[in-house]
Order: structure tokens, then C-alpha cells, then sequence
């Protein structure tokens, strides 16, 4: 079974084979790529992936159910800029098949439950307006409630700036649910993988039990634009870089792609709920 | 006697170092700054003196005064009128009657002008460099006040100050984000742009305030939690996160007060409360229009469009029911009258105090949760 290819709609057959990485910028051979668990095989640079393509990596296989799937958003300021705001979400629901930037579920992690939210860069940039806040929350709630464990895979760009102060205090909003979360004893990982910045980083992301991510990848307040425009100098290498924030004591490890399963397991077994071992579906 | 000062001092930044100086001219509010740390205690016992050998004070009419573009017709005005009154006094020419006449014209069209504010003109009154911070208020508010310094883990942040007051008989922590009044002082408090330091301070003063069974109260200016190497370095993100989830469980009331700029994560960090009261020329917003403009539109110049957009006047928030109570301002402006305005914010902050400490403290979080759990919009399929 392709592992990841359910989500490939290049029609270019160019396009579709060779792919360049946001990295070291070689072009290689995107089945290459795919084998390798879509790293690249020069850098190392991990590869954005899709929810389904972490669903595939991570949870055990049929075991995966989602949760609130037709929540979506209802352009609360009547946001217009260029295009409108309801007309972008619709065409990013129509090329995506998704509803929003984040899918909620429960799974079987080597037959360990979890209650897990997977981001999707590929819907606006993997941005937090209400549907992703109110997902989040649930989860949260969900998982102080029946005290199982909770993973938080992360790719965002921050807030979603559509929906104004709402998205802001989503932020407010999760963490009140995080706080709650602390209560219950319940374990909390996060998985931040490339890039993880503004709002989320600023707020359920940078507060797990275990800070995990993705070797190089890009985590951290502001944006590198923003900063090197701010400060008006470039940047050191490696800047924001998961390494630079494993060095400045921001996060717990780095793991690499084909080991995150086992060490997920790990953590579980080590730290969490391993009493449940069967999912409804 | 009260006269414009503005116009008659030369156009130079003067340090005075005399809060009754301050007081009296233009009935304005002296800016307090540290510049010693550790040192600063503000002490008003009478309500009236302030120990002025401790505290250096710029009174805001020292500021070279730069109207608004908007604000120029009403400062030319006011300027004619000054010059009448020189005139008659020096010349003793009764000039009474112009003088009333060009009174009440600028009455009305500061009204005029001020009643139909677009949200581009109201960034830029959250953002006028006479506008009373913090401290001023503070100051104006607090019968007594000291002030904490420090992180214990890497430094003190100026941009966002941290304290122990007396409003009438309530003892409360005020944490705030300040901005600098001159070109030194605003350099020293980074724009009121915090650094982690800045929030883990403010986690202090939350402890002290869990610690002590003391309210809360937060005043929110600020442009945005900087962006720079440092910042990122000491943890921008987890400080603005830890210092959310603090207050999400604090068994003490919060009260915020949006007095400037409100923007994005640097305003949240100290902006999850029980209470928000937000200034009439406020703004709250998850961006700036600039950083909206930018990305949306692809050209920082459409920042004004971008401001509309964005829904963050006290109005929109209000009717949105994320600001609970809107503080009118002075005709002009909070700047106008910052005592006018402080005696506002402190009949809004005891009126708000009162009815939270009569709640219990597990109540208190409790609706503090629910607060926040129901904020956002968005609509479910039934399955
Ligand atoms: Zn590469």
C-alpha cells in the first residue's frame, strides 16, 4: 500500500515525479521521497504532510476515528480583502476536501489510545480561527474527561487573521482547556512539525507535557521576515530551527520521521493512560 | 490658571524633575519612570504629593505636541484662540468676545470630528504619543504603589511594569505593558514591546497575587510582544503561553483595561480576565492593520483598509461582547484629560472590583472558563 499518495492530485506528470525541497532546494525523485517517509534524502528536511499522511504514520491501522468533522467556519466579521473571506474558504474546502485546517479523532497508537488533532498546512496555511479553537478544545476536554492521552501534531503559521479577535482569543480558549487538562493528570504531547509559529506556538503548542518536533523544523513566535525586517540585520543559520530551540531548552527532543511512532510509544508507556486498548469505532 | 502650555514651551523635550510641576500644568499627569531598579516607590499618602527625589517626572505638556492630521483643524483653532488671550493680556485689548465665539466653535467641531471616527483614525488615537499610560494611571488611580522588578532568571523588562497598589482601601497587583515618553524613556521601555522577561515578571506578580488573595489588573498597551533574536532565543512563545495558562486558573479576580493598543499575542499574554474594560479609542486586535495589510492585501499601504476590516474599535468589540464595559473618553481624547479619564477607569475598575470579590474563588475560575469557552463563531452539521 503507497503510504502516501491518496492525497496527490499533480496532474503534471513532471510536477508529479520530481518535487524540489523547501530545504536544500535539490530536486529529486518524488518516489525517492516518498519511501523515505517524504524526507529528503540529501538534507534530512522534513516534509510537510497532510493529516491522512500522519494518521497513516502514526495510528495503527482502521483503528482511526475522527471527531467533529463538520464543524466549520461562518466568517464571523464578514472579512474581505482582496477576495472575500467566505469565497477563499470555500475554494480551499473544495481543493482540500476539507472543512478546516485541523482533524480530531481517537486512535490506537501501537495499541495505545489517544485522542490526537493533526493540522493541515494545505488549508490556509494551517491558520487557528474559531473551527480549529473549538476542535482543540474539545479534544482537550475530551481527553481531561476520560483522562487518555492526548497528541497535538502542529503546523501553523498562527492565528487566522479572517476572523479577527476570535482568532486570538482561541488561544485564550485552549489554554483555559490545557489548564483544566493539568487537573485531570492527563498526558499531553505535541508534535510540532514544520512550521509552527505565532498563535499556536504561542499557545497549546509551547506548553505540552513533552515538546517534541521535527528535525529542522521552523518553530517560534515571530515569523523570520518580521524579525529581520524589526532588527534590520540577516539572520543566524539554523535560526528557529528545532535544533536552536532543543539548544535554548524550548523544547524535549527532535526525532526523526521513522522513529516518531516508537518514540510516541515510549512516552505513552513511560508517562500516560495505558489502560485503554481498544477504540470504538 | 490654566493655560495651552503646549505652545508656549520651546519645542524640546525638558525633564522636570517636580510631579507638583507636572500636576499643575494643564491639570495633566506627570509620567513616572524608574531609572534606578529597585528603587521606585511611589507614595502619595495624602492623595496629593508624590515623592518626587525618587521618581523623575516628563509632564506630558513637555512633549513636543504633534496633532494627529486629523486633530490639525482643531489645534489651528486652538492656537488662534492662545494667541487672542496673549493679545488681550499683553495689549489689553478685550478680545472677549472673539475669543467665546472661536471657544465654541471648537468645541464643536472637536465634536464633530470626534463623532465620526473611522477605525484608521482610531489606530492612530490608541497610538498618540500623549495618549497616558500605565504608569499615569496608575499614578492617577492607586493612592499608594510599589513596584516589583525582575524575572529571577534574566532581567528586568521595563516594557511591561509590575506592582503592588492601593486604590481607595483595595490592595491589588497591577501588571501593564508601558510605553517610553521621549525619545530615551521610549527606547529604555522597547515601544512597550515586552520580551519573555517581560512576562515571566508578570507571572511573578500573578504568584504574589495568588500568594496574597489580592485582584488583578491588567492594563493592556502594547504594539505587539517583540520580534527579534533575543526574544525567540528566551522562549517569546512559552511566555506568552505560560503566562495565558496562569491566569486561566488564578483563584484571584482579573480585571483587564485595553487603555492603547491592544495587539495580538503580547496584549493576551496579560489579557485572559474576568472583566475587560476597553477605552473609548482602544483597539484590540489579533494583528496590526500594517502586518494585515502586508499579507493580505500584499501592501502595507492598505493598512487603513485592513483596520475596517479588522472589527477592533471598543464599539465592534463591545457589541461583540469581548470588551464588557466601554469607557467613554474626554471630548479629544483620553489625552485630553488623562484625570478625567483615570477617575473613569477607577469608578469602572471599583465597580468591577466589588462585584468580583464578592464571588467565590473556585466560582471565580469556574466563570472564567466559561467566559472564554464560548468564544468563537462557527456553525455544525447535524450528523
Ligand atoms: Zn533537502
Amino acid at each position: 500500500m503507497p503510504l502516501f499518495g491518496s492525497d496527490n492530485k499533480t496532474k503534471n506528470s513532471l510536477d508529479g515525479l520530481w518535487i524540489k525541497c523547501n530545504n536544500c532546494g535539490e530536486i529529486i525523485y518524488k518516489k525517492e521521497v516518498e519511501k523515505n517517509l517524504k524526507v529528503c534524502p540529501k538534507c534530512n528536511y522534513h516534509f510537510r504532510l497532510s493529516s491522512e499522511e500522519w494518521i497513516n504514520i502514526l495510528i495503527d491501522q482502521n483503528s482511526f476515528h475522527e471527531l467533529w468533522p463538520d464543524i466549520e467556519s461562518i466568517d464571523p466579521l464578514d472579512f474581505k480583502d482582496r477576495t472575500r473571506y467566505r469565497d477563499k474558504l470555500k475554494e480551499t474546502q473544495k481543493q482540500t476536501g476539507k472543512k478546516d485546517a485541523i482533524v480530531t479523532g481517537y486512535g490506537l497508537i501501537n495499541e495505545l489510545f489517544v485522542h490526537i488533532g493533526i493540522f493541515d498546512f494545505n488549508f490556509m496555511g494551517g491558520s487557528m480561527g474559531s473551527v480549529v479553537g473549538e476542535k482543540i478544545t474539545r479534544l482537550i476536554e475530551k481527553t481531561a474527561e476520560e483522562q487518555s492521552n492526548l497528541l497535538i501534531v502542529t503546523s501553523s503559521g498562527g492565528a487566522r487573521m479572517q476572523e479577527g479577535i476570535f482568532s486570538l482569543l482561541q488561544m485564550a480558549k485552549t489554554n483555559a482547556a490545557l489548564s483544566r487538562l493539568n487537573g485531570s493528570k492527563s498526558l499531553y504531547m505535541a508534535l510540532l512539525t514544520d512550521p509552527t509559529t505565532g498563535g499556536v506556538a504561542a499557545s497549546f503548542a509551547s506548553i505540552a507535557d513533552i515538546i517534541i518536533a521535527e528535525p529542522k523544523a521552523l518553530i517560534g513566535f515571530a515569523g523570520p521576515r518580521v524579525i529581520s525586517d524589526t532588527i534590520g540585520q540577516k539572520l543566524p543559520e539554523g535560526f528557529q530551527r528545532a535544533e536552536f530551540l532543543l539548544e535554548h531548552g524550548m523544547i524535549d527532543m527532535v526525532v526523526e520521521r521513522k522513529v516518531i511512532k516508537k518514540t510516541i510509544t515510549q512516552i505513552i508507556r513511560l508517562l500516560g493512560n495505558t489502560g485503554r486498548r481498544t477504540v470504538q469505532l | 490658571m490654566l493655560f495651552h502650555t503646549r505652545f508656549l514651551l520651546p519645542a524640546a523635550v525638558i525633564t522636570i524633575r517636580s510631579a507638583e510641576a507636572g500636576i499643575k500644568e494643564r491639570g495633566t499627569t506627570p509620567f513616572i519612570s524608574r531609572k534606578s531598579a529597585g528603587k521606585t516607590i511611589v507614595k502619595r499618602a495624602s492623595g496629593k504629593s508624590i515623592d518626587a527625589a525618587e521618581t523623575e517626572c516628563y509632564p506630558m505638556t513637555n512633549m513636543i505636541h504633534q496633532p494627529l492630521d486629523f486633530e490639525k483643524p482643531i489645534f489651528e483653532l486652538e492656537k488662534k484662540i492662545e494667541e487672542f488671550r496673549q493679545l488681550s493680556s499683553s495689549e489689553g485689548i478685550d478680545l472677549s468676545d472673539e475669543i467665546s465665539r472661536l471657544e465654541k466653535k471648537v468645541k464643536k467641531l472637536r465634536e464633530e470630528t470626534f463623532s465620526n471616527l473611522n477605525a484608521w483614525k482610531i489606530i492612530q488615537l490608541s497610538r498618540h504619543p500623549e495618549r497616558p499610560y500605565t504608569y499615569d494611571y496608575i499614578y492617577l488611580i492607586s493612592n499608594e504603589f510599589i513596584e516589583i522588578h525582575g524575572d529571577r532568571r534574566f532581567k528586568d523588562d521595563p516594557a511591561l511594569v509590575a506592582g503592588i497598589g492601593l486604590i481607595d482601601k483595595h490592595r491589588v497587583v497591577f501588571i501593564g505593558e508601558q510605553k517610553g515618553r521621549g525619545a530615551k524613556d521610549r527606547a529604555l521601555r522597547n515601544f512597550g514591546m515586552p520580551h519573555p522577561e517581560g512576562y515571566r515578571k508578570a507571572m511573578r506578580a500573578m504568584d504574589l497575587a495568588q500568594k496574597f488573595g489580592l485582584p488583578i489588573i491588567t492594563f493592556i498597551d502594547t504594539p505587539g510582544a517583540y520580534p527579534g533574536i533575543g526574544a525567540e532565543e528566551r522562549g517569546q512563545a512559552e511566555a506568552i503561553s505560560a503566562s495565558i495558562l496562569k491566569l486561566a486558573s488564578l483563584p484571584v479576580p482579573v480585571i483587564g483595561c485595553i487603555i492603547g493598543e491592544g495587539s495580538s499575542g503580547g496584549a493576551l499574554a496579560i489579557g485572559l480576565v474576568d472583566k475587560m474594560l476597553m477605552l473609548e479609542y482602544a483597539v484590540y486586535s489579533v494583528i496590526s492593520p500594517e502586518g494585515c495589510a502586508s499579507i493580505l492585501w500584499k501592501d502595507q499601504s492598505k493598512a487603513p483598509l485592513a483596520a475596517e476590516a479588522l472589527k477592533l474599535t471598543s464599539y465592534e468589540l463591545n457589541k461583540a461582547g469581548i470588551a464588557d464595559t466601554l469607557l467613554k473618553e474626554p471630548p479629544g481624547g483620553a489625552h485630553n484629560d488623562s484625570k478625567l479619564m483615570a477617575q473613569t477607569i477607577k469608578d469602572a475598575l471599583l465597580n468591577a472590583l466589588e462585584e468580583l470579590n464578592a464571588i467565590p474563588p473556585d466560582e471565580l475560575v469556574k466563570n472564567r472558563y466559561a467566559r472564554y469557552r464560548t468564544i468563537g463563531q462557527f456553525r455544525e452539521a447535524a450528523e
